[in-house]
């Protein structure tokens, strides 16, 4: 999510050039680490709070503030010459937990798999986790099986899937270029499976979808960051949204 | 005639300066430590000893088993001193021994260069040439392997190598070299049977700060090494995905709650990283010592 976040800082300073946002990415816990250290005024983060890093923040006196600014899909990519069209949320689970280890088992080529994600300080991976690993089932243990291999960028992931006709990664939609080939995805076994566009996550078909969030130390907010939040919520804001590959939320929505 | 007094006065404050200066790295050394012990012991309170070593890392669901990182570094750092070792070793020779004056002139200087390459330069290069190279020409699932990595890191660890290891070999007086030629040797068995292990203690200090360059070398190894937490266990490892130490710490750090379970297993993977740098600086410096006394021996 940096790169909403660069955008909107840029399109910001340039119509109000009196304010100066700095943007430091790192990933969901690095931002919110940085925001209960009180190093940054805002956290970014592809994730909900834990319930942890919350109640630090209490103990420390603040009472961080959720806002959501934008949706994120994530999309399940393969190479471009690999057949496989379609996955279940099952196959997916069953690939990233290691039980499926052959592309034949899914039906395609007589291949290995090989599994990417992003580093386990990602919200991303998180997320992939406990909505696709778990299938959102919060009491389930399992885990990614040791051999996924974890890479510290999106463009990591990408490069190697664009190159090897063996991988299966994920990533945001935002993130994700024209040379590498994006599958359907369905949440039963019998479909129906849908691709990620803005029309099928924010109509909630597209199954692999979540909500990025924007934090603040207080929910009493000093004038330039009131301003700032007000703005990204308005059209313009997110229509950057919308250039970058995320997707928009309603303004309605807001509490 | 009076001893000129002032004189030492003046002397004084700059020997005071110069021996503070000197003592400073010595505390600097000991305050890194003390900070990593105290940082990084209470993982031994806060994980159990048979979980800290085990085979499953997955630090977000408190699985700690450090052995998969301590395995692929020692695995990494092996597979790039293998590589590392003929290149710098043989490049040293050439520079120093062989190598028309002109070549020794633009060799020199690339050498320095490659030295002064960002990691993140070469991991870039990796990424982008080595590791689709290796999947195609070995038929490998990936080629995010430790062999990639090792190859990266050899190549991050022979610009040291082959500045050490050439001053050791110009160090070997010249009548050496010409008293082996004079009794018949080839210019290869003089560089083999006299020169090279003259320059012995010089070339092993070489190698021992080459493999300790590759040991704490981060960025490169993270973008190439496929970074999964796989405990390496038989020779095949080398073609299949690892993760190292250094990389651990990199990736993880930024995220980690301060006081967490977690953020102590982190420094501690930072004082066995210590360890085993200090365990090579002294095999560097003890292999040097020992032939300066047999030397010595030799003189007197």
């Amino acid at each position: 999510m940096v790169n909403l976040a660069l955008a909107w800082a840029e399109a910001y300073q340039e119509l109000h050039p009196e304010v100066r946002i700095s943007v430091t990415g790192g990933g969901s816990g690095t931002g919110l680490t940085a925001l209960l250290n009180g190093t940054v005024d805002i956290a970014n983060a592809s994730r909900a709070i834990k319930a942890e890093e919350l109640e630090a923040a209490r103990s420390a006196g603040m009472d961080p503030m959720e806002f959501t600014v934008a949706r994120d899909a994530i999309a399940v990519i393969v190479h471009p010459d690999n057949p496989i069209q379609q996955l279940t949320l099952q196959q997916i689970s069953g690939i990233y937990k290691g039980e499926i280890t052959n592309w034949t088992q899914v039906g395609g080529d007589d291949r290995p798999i090989v599994k990417l994600s992003r580093e386990t300080n990602s919200g991303t991976h998180v997320y992939f986790l406990e909505e696709v690993v778990r299938m959102g089932n919060a009491d389930d243990p399992s885990i990614f099986s040791a051999d996924t291999l974890l890479m510290p960028s999106s463009e990591g992931i990408i490069a190697e899937v664009r190159d090897n006709p063996n991988a299966i990664g994920y990533d945001g939609l935002g993130y994700v270029t024209e040379d590498v080939k994006v599958l359907a995805i369905s949440r039963e076994a019998g479909g129906p499976f849908v691709m990620p566009s803005i029309e099928t996550v924010n109509s909630l078909e597209y199954p692999i979808a979540r909500d990025l969030y924007l934090y603040t130390r207080t929910g009493e907010l000093e004038g330039a960051i009131q301003a700032y939040l007000e703005w990204i919520l308005s059209a313009d804001a997110q229509k950057i949204v919308s250039d970058l590959g995320f997707v928009p939320v309603l303004a309605a929505e807001q509490p | 005639m009076r001893l000129k007094l002032p004189s030492v006065n003046r002397e004084t404050p700059i020997n005071l300066l110069i021996k503070a200066a000197g003592y400073s790295s010595i505390l600097m050394v000991l305050l890194i430590f003390l900070f990593l012990m105290r940082e990084g012991l209470p993982a031994l309170v806060d994980v159990p000893l048979k979980d800290l070593f085990s085979t499953r890392w997955y630090p977000i669901e408190d699985y700690f088993g450090i052995l998969p990182l301590v395995g692929g570094s020692i695995l990494v750092t092996l597979g790039a001193t293998l590589v590392a070792i003929p290149l710098g070793i043989g490049t040293a020779v050439y520079i120093s021994e062989v190598a028309p004056a002109w070549i020794k002139e633009i060799l020199k200087p690339m050498v320095e260069i490659l030295a002064g390459l960002p990691s993140v330069v070469l991991g870039f290069l990796g990424i982008l040439v080595a590791v689709p190279f290796l999947r195609r020409f070995l038929n490998l699932p990936t080629g995010l392997t430790a062999l990639t990595g090792s190859i990266m890191l050899g190549l991050i660890a022979v610009p040291t190598i082959v500045s050490i290891a050439e001053d050791a070999l110009n160090t070997v007086p010249q009548s050496y070299r010409q008293a082996a030629l004079a009794v018949g040797a080839t210019p290869w068995q003089t560089i083999w049977g006299v020169t090279l292990p003259a320059a012995r203690s010089g070339v092993l200090t070489a190698i021992m700060l080459g493999v300790g360059r590759a040991l704490g070398e981060t960025m490169a190894v993270m973008m190439v090494t496929g970074n999964a937490p796989v405990l390496p266990t038989s020779l095949q490892s080398i073609i299949m995905p690892i993760r190292t130490m250094t990389a651990t710490v990199a990736s993880e750090m930024g995220e980690v709650a301060q006081g967490s379970a977690h953020y102590h297993v982190l420094f501690f993977i930072g004082i066995i990283l210590f360890v085993l740098s200090l365990g090579i600086n002294i095999a560097a410096s003890s292999v040097s010592m020992k032939s300066r006394k047999r030397s010595e021996r030799l003189l007197s």
